[in-house]
């Protein structure tokens, strides 16, 4: 088996490895891999989480290394990479319409610096609409911002842009 | 580059975020309103990330001990936390106006390690920067809303302000020991630089909510937390966080 495919193969399988928070998201999705080696006959595999302080991170590791050793039948190894740091546009544009379709709104793409008004007026995943506001820059998890959409009247989250 | 030198910092650092994380996660269940609720429940889980990474550091750089041990085996005097953030959280008044200081304190530290000479902190200043960011947006936002809101949330902004400004000076206690090679190895600017840096960017925000920041001349810095002379405070606060990690040191979590 020839060292491209397999990698491509690992890819694959890391598709299955969903978000613990957001099931309809994997880690391929989220940006989260920064690198997959072989290594002999394993695969080394890197990530970074999306904030320091996520309380998921080792189950993730975890999930990674059991999802792809039972399909590819492989020895790996899970490590944290500390070269890399997760910002959200690492997010794939597939990615933000699954997240959209599940209820939460995208993070917008970061331009440069970041700044706190690019929040305001997020548009309403449920119904479309940009007559939204900013109610809170934290929610149910480390990685959403809580907003309110004045024309469907719903409160909605919304995956933190992060720089 | 001195070891002990670093070491000294980092604990500073990695002090003051536990602490102010354990005092943010007393507001869970607690808070005025739920959002507020939210908000400081998840900035006690961001300060608790952020002083766990930095005790990886000591540990896994500097020949430190293991981050869980470290946190929570060690004597009150051994821990280097400013006096501001082992203040009982109060009201929220209080709460909210130390959030406010000591983020924006946080904010000019962070960005200035970007150019350390000490590469972990290069790689930490990248990583907290987009976090501290949402902290400090959240509390500009609850200063500015409190303080145009009625007379008495105006009058209760600013005696807060007027009874946390010295204590949140104290957090830029330098080190008599090993400031000055700190900074002549470029691990950062100072605390002095920090200081006025961190003037810079409450002020505007003090303006704008009509609050009055007390001449800085007049106000004497609550220094003596970083050699571990500490209030009445953070005994009980340590008993408490240690409780259930005391129970059995050795159990694998």
């Amino acid at each position: 088996m020839s060292q491209t495919i397999l990698i491509e193969e690992v890819f694959q399988s890391l598709e299955h490895v969903m978000d613990p928070e957001i099931p309809v998201l994997s880690v391929v999705d989220l940006g989260m891999i920064t690198g997959v080696d072989i290594e002999g006959e394993g695969v080394r595999i890197r990530m970074i989480p999306t904030f320091a302080a996520c309380p998921a991170v080792s189950y993730i590791q975890q999930n990674i290394r059991k999802t792809v050793e039972q399909e590819l039948g492989i020895a790996v190894t899970v490590e944290i990479d500390k070269e890399a740091h997760w910002h959200s546009n690492r997010m794939t544009d597939a990615a933000k319409e699954k997240l959209k379709n599940f209820g939460i709104a995208p993070p917008q793409v970061i331009e440069g610096e970041m700044r706190a008004e690019i929040m305001l007026e997020t548009p309403c995943p449920h119904c479309g609409s940009e007559q939204t506001y900013l109610r809170s820059p934290f929610g149910s998890t480390l990685c959403r911002a809580i907003h309110y959409c004045r024309s469907c009247g719903q409160v909605f989250e919304q995956f933190k842009p992060l720089e | 580059m001195n070891n002990a030198a670093l070491t000294d910092l980092i604990i500073k650092m990695a002090d003051d975020e536990l602490i102010q994380g354990h005092r943010n996660s007393e507001w869970t269940g607690l808070g005025p309103v739920m959002e507020e609720d939210i908000a400081f429940s998840s900035m006690a889980q961001d300060k608790i990330g952020h002083a766990w990474a930095l005790y990886r550091i000591l540990h896994e750089n500097l020949g430190g001990q293991d981050p869980d041990r470290f946190a929570f085996i060690r004597k009150e005097k051994a821990f280097k936390c400013s006096h501001l953030v082992e203040m009982p959280n109060g009201s929220y008044d209080f709460s909210l106006m130390r959030h406010f200081l000591f983020d924006h304190a946080e904010t000019v530290r962070y960005e200035s390690l970007r150019e350390s000479s000490f590469e972990p902190f290069q790689q930490l200043s990248r990583k907290f920067k987009g976090e501290l960011k949402y902290h400090t947006l959240h509390a500009n936002a609850f200063i500015m809303q409190l303080s145009q809101a009625n007379e008495e949330s105006y009058a209760r902004m600013q005696s807060a302000l007027n009874d946390t400004i010295a204590l949140a000076a104290g957090i830029f206690e330098p080190s008599a020991e090993y400031e000055e090679e700190l900074m002549a190895a470029g691990v950062y600017p100072g605390e002095a630089a920090l200081y006025h840096r961190w003037l810079d960017r409450i002020y505007p925000v003090l303006v704008k909510a009509s609050l009055n920041l007390p001449e800085m001349s007049t106000v004497t810095p609550v220094f003596g937390g970083r050699k571990g002379f500490h209030t009445a405070y953070l005994e009980p606060l340590l008993k408490e966080m240690g409780e259930v990690f005391n129970l059995d040191t050795e159990a694998n979590w």
